[in-house]
């Protein structure tokens, strides 16, 4: 970021009468926008999608009638604009609060678990260059940030005044609560790796082609800590088979029972923008950042600068096609079995990892 | 240095002015004709009895006092997993006793069973409650449902 400023102090003379604090404060506000712009239009496509992976797997088309008549458009077909039909039929819709609700609480509640997922996107890494900030304890904030979210889940579930949300909240928060655990000690493997906890020196030390990506690292000891990291951030996601929090054949929809109209896209779009924050935090963490998986081949042409955000970009949108398939794959887990998972395997399991890797770099 | 923290907190009130933009938006644009039905809370066409704000299972109250024990751990090793490399095995036995202290009283809430849910035992119903059921409304407990008349 500091270098983007720098740059543009340099060459242009209208920017170097600003002061440079100045300066990323409006950075810092465009790239804001700019992230809430791609989480919104990330869940469109990712609803979208969700759809499509769900209805191919069970043999359905999916959604098809929704196409517009622009003539260029009218040809990709496939009802590719559903979910912007339900955008702007979500923000038509009533806003209806019970009257029993805390109305205060009750519209607050969304407002927190989007903004904490916005602000973990400000030290993600897209690229070298492309990092609005890259603060030295990145990881340490990240794991801070997204654990906000529990709190608005608990808002929404107790504000409702309703028993269904209660219980979805209630849930909700021994779930993101118990496998913060597991996930905390896996990114700890990593940082005891790298030696640093800045986004880009975790990308930098996997440099160098798919064999130098920390999952193949220490085997089997970091393949056992992304699985473990993979169900921990999918738990805290609130995502199938660990998505008792909604579980919609018997809590209605949990947290979200008594939202509707645009309060109620706002879970779905802090849901669908936190599956892709999670895809680029694992990335980044064990499937090499911004790296190119072909390392000097092909004479090092795709690990020039500008494929960097392509990479992490792909890659995350494969662990986040990962997640759907597990969705429509696996029956949901029962209380008992989510809390056995955690405590009992994750947990145990995470500190092998721990100890396992402290050996073997001692040794 | 500081302008890396500021770039979170000025997101964050960014993400909430955008949704409040979109609620503006979307408020203007609503209809709203509120009624009573419409405002009762949702439990599936029953009138709700009394109030959800009651006090609630103390199993999660163990849980995350659980949950601080071990997020205070690893806010104390990240700073040692980042200097791991270069203090060696002096660090590394160090943070061994340290976890298996912990681990100590993980074990102690797993033995204790603090850990344990409440699990559906099947065939409970059948054995235990339903013989009492059935005579309460007057049953015999065994008999096939074709003989049964109430």
């Amino acid at each position: 970021m500091e270098a983007l400023i720098q740059a543009l102090q340099s060459q242009s003379a209208f920017f170097s009468q600003f002061s440079e604090s100045l300066l990323a404060l409006i950075f810092f506000v465009l790239f804001g926008l700019l992230f809430a712009t791609v989480a919104a239009v990330c869940a469109l496509v990712f609803v979208y999608l969700e759809r499509k992976v769900s209805a191919h797997m069970q043999d359905r088309l999916g959604p098809m009638e929704v196409n517009t008549e622009i003539p260029v458009l009218k040809k990709i077909g496939h009802g590719w604009a559903q979910t912007l039909a339900d955008a702007f039929k979500l923000l038509l819709k009533e806003d209806i609060i019970p009257d029993a609700a805390d109305r205060r609480l009750h519209l607050i509640a969304p407002f927190i678990l989007f903004a904490a997922v916005i602000a973990a996107f400000a030290v993600m890494p897209f690229g070298e260059k492309l990092v609005v900030s890259d603060m030295n304890i990145g990881v340490f904030f990240v794991l801070a940030i997204t654990s906000f979210s529990v709190i608005g889940v608990i808002l929404a579930g107790w504000a409702s005044n309703n028993k269904w949300s209660l219980l979805g909240g209630m849930r909700s928060a021994a779930q993101i609560v118990s496998y913060e655990i597991p996930n905390g000690l896996v990114v700890l493997v990593i940082v005891m790796q790298v030696g640093s906890m800045r986004f880009n020196d975790i990308v930098i030390a996997q440099s160098g082609g798919i064999l130098n990506w920390h999952v193949f690292q220490f085997f089997p000891l970091n393949l056992i800590a992304f699985i473990i990291a993979f169900l921990a951030t999918l738990a805290e996601a609130n995502r199938a088979p660990f998505d008792l929090p909604e579980a919609e054949s018997e809590l209605t929809a949990g947290f979200a029972t008594e939202y509707s109209g645009f309060k109620w896209a706002i879970f779905y779009l802090s849901e669908y923008a936190n599956m892709f924050l999670i895809g680029i935090f694992l990335s980044a963490l064990f499937l090499g950042g911004w790296t190119s998986p072909f390392g000097s081949l092909f004479g090092g042409f795709f690990d020039q600068p500008g494929w960097q955000p392509i990479w992490i970009i792909l890659k995350a949108v494969a662990i986040v096609f990962l997640q759907m398939w597990l969705r429509w794959t696996l029956p949901r887990l029962r209380v008992d079995q989510l809390m056995y998972t955690s405590w009992k395997v994750l947990t145990p399991f995470a500190f092998v990892a721990i100890f396992g890797v402290g050996l073997w770099m001692l040794l | 240095m500081l302008l890396h923290f500021a770039a979170p907190f000025i997101f964050v009130i960014v993400a909430a002015a955008f949704i409040a933009l979109n609620l503006l938006i979307s408020r203007l644009l609503q209809p709203r004709v509120p009624s009573a039905g419409k405002t009762t809370t949702y439990e599936c066409g029953e009138i709700p009895i009394g109030s959800s704000w009651v006090q609630f299972n103390i199993r999660f109250y163990v849980i995350t006092l659980i949950f601080v024990i071990f997020d205070v751990e690893i806010v104390f090793l990240l700073p040692w997993a980042v200097v791991f490399k270069d203090l060696g095995w002096f660090a590394f036995v160090e943070v061994v006793i340290f976890i298996t202290i912990l681990l100590v009283g993980l074990a102690y809430a797993w033995r204790k069973g603090d850990l344990e849910w409440d699990k559906p035992e099947t065939g409970k119903f059948a054995r235990e409650a339903a013989p009492q059921l059935f005579e309460e409304v007057g049953m015999e407990t065994r008999k096939p449902v074709q003989e049964v008349t109430l």
